[in-house]
């Protein structure tokens, strides 16, 4: 369960969210441009500080202002994929996929004595369909390879939830759909909740378990998929 | 062109100096770049001035503020010799820390730069990853700057070579001990007859500046062509 209750004021904006979020499945965020969903991102993963709040992942305090207690980002365990794939360019993807594993000093000494490939990283590298760009630069990779290994690497890190921040928006539509199966797998084969930002309906009814809708930086409904696709809000997107 | 005794002499302690120039002064000068591209601190416009005030600086001011502070009997310096024996009067040391103090902004400017450009969410992802902030800086930073310190390395030496006026106030003109390349030429052009031994120096220097700029070239065409794949 993710407890999120924050507040974050910007300068022409204010951000306010308050719900108890189930960790199971796809949980979709969805909003039109400008409504906030990104900055959730950010203060869910910890590289945006909230004014005020508390924040609890299964039992975890993240963030609770009251007693100040902020957790930065590389100590929450939480994977986060961006709009633009951000691989790291000087490094081949073998590493970029390491790289989240070589922040695990027990798992990294562990990997490298056995001179084998974890069989996570077999098992991710497989449901990805990316064992055939371990030896390539990101310069060589197409969007749809680079947000797989961008995924890949999150997914290394071991997280225990997983955001994804429009990671489909910068893709032609023939890599949208063959992606979008791609996070199909990784609900089902890995059981890795993933909270997915969109402003796109198609992928929501296609992927996600349960909605919430973020209008003008407040949270305007949550619920079940079926439901609120049937809402009046949404039926004006329609 | 065989070179005479004198200038390999001359030559490699121009090279010693600016060598050892660098070498100390490149992590000040990244730590000092990455302060001022990614923190934010009340002062910062103060600090970034005094860290470019060796670039406007007569160099003959530095040389003597240098005096003042790390010569013998100087602010520092008095204490460094009575406590460490490290003495920077007269000695090649202390020409090394004035070409250093003099290339010094050219080679932060260069980092700062490069450093500015790296996109700050590939940053913020490593740190999604579990790395904390010093993994990030020595993982993502330092790599993806590195053309940036490389043409810093490469102006801050260039710059050591031909330094001059806080060398020459600092520890003076010393055959062997300080005489770089153009102390030397400047010994040469005050003696009678000294021209064509000063031109032949100066072929040295400009020969010496191209091969740094070249190898500073290839290196960088390396580093991109590695990035492209």
């Amino acid at each position: 369960m993710l407890h999120i209750d924050i507040k974050k004021k910007f300068p022409s904006f204010s951000f306010t969210f308050c719900q108890d979020i189930a960790c199971q499945g796809v949980t979709a965020i969805l909003g039109v441009s400008g409504s906030g969903k990104s900055t959730l991102i950010n203060l869910i993963n910890g590289l945006l500080q909230p004014d005020s709040g508390k924040i609890i992942l299964n039992d975890t305090v993240l963030v609770d202002s009251e007693k100040a207690i902020f957790v930065p980002p590389e100590k929450r365990h939480i994977g986060t994929v961006f709009q633009d794939a951000l691989l790291f360019p000087h490094y081949k993807v073998i590493k970029n996929l390491n790289y989240g594993l070589n922040n695990k000093m027990d798992q990294c000494i562990k990997s490298k004595l056995s001179h084998k490939p974890s069989s996570r990283f077999t098992e991710i590298v497989d449901v990805l369909n990316i064992g055939h760009l371990l030896n390539r630069y990101p310069a060589m990779l197409s969007g749809g390879e680079k947000q797989r290994v961008a995924i890949g690497r999150a997914l290394l890190a071991n997280p225990s939830l997983l955001l994804m921040d429009e990671p489909l928006s910068a893709l032609d539509m023939p890599r949208k759909k063959e992606l979008l199966s791609y996070i199909d797998k990784l609900t089902h084969d890995l059981a890795m909740p993933i909270i997915y930002v969109t402003h796109n309906i198609n992928e929501v009814r296609r992927i996600a378990d349960e909605v919430a809708i973020i209008d003008h930086g407040q949270l305007y409904d949550y619920g079940a998929t079926e439901q609120i696709l049937q809402s009046a809000y949404l039926q004006e997107w329609l | 062109m065989i070179l005479t005794a004198f200038e390999w002499q001359t030559l490699l302690l121009s090279l010693k100096i600016a060598g050892a120039a660098i070498l100390f002064s490149l992590p000040i000068g990244i730590l000092t770049a990455w302060i001022l591209a990614r923190c934010h601190f009340w002062g910062k416009s103060i600090f970034d001035s005094i860290v470019h005030l060796p670039l406007v600086l007569p160099p003959v001011v530095l040389g003597y503020l240098l005096l003042l502070t790390m010569g013998r009997r100087g602010l520092f310096g008095a204490w460094l010799y009575q406590h460490l024996g490290i003495s920077f009067s007269f000695n090649w040391r202390g020409a090394a820390l004035a070409s250093a103090v003099v290339a010094f902004p050219l080679m932060v400017r260069s980092i700062r730069l490069s450093i500015e450009s790296i996109d700050t969410r590939l940053e913020n992802v490593a740190r999604t990853l579990g790395a904390n902030k010093w993994r990030v800086f020595l993982t993502i930073t330092l790599p993806l700057a590195f053309p940036g310190i490389l043409m810093g390395v490469v102006l801050g030496f260039a710059r050591c070579l031909g330094e001059f006026g806080a060398t020459i106030t600092f520890v003076s003109n010393i055959q062997g001990e300080t005489r770089t390349l153009p102390l030397a030429m400047y010994t040469l052009l005050q003696t009678p007859d000294g021209e064509h031994a000063a031109m032949r120096l100066c072929i040295i220097s400009i020969i010496l500046s191209l091969i740094a700029l070249f190898s500073s070239e290839m290196l960088n065409r390396l580093h991109k062509k590695k990035l492209a794949g």
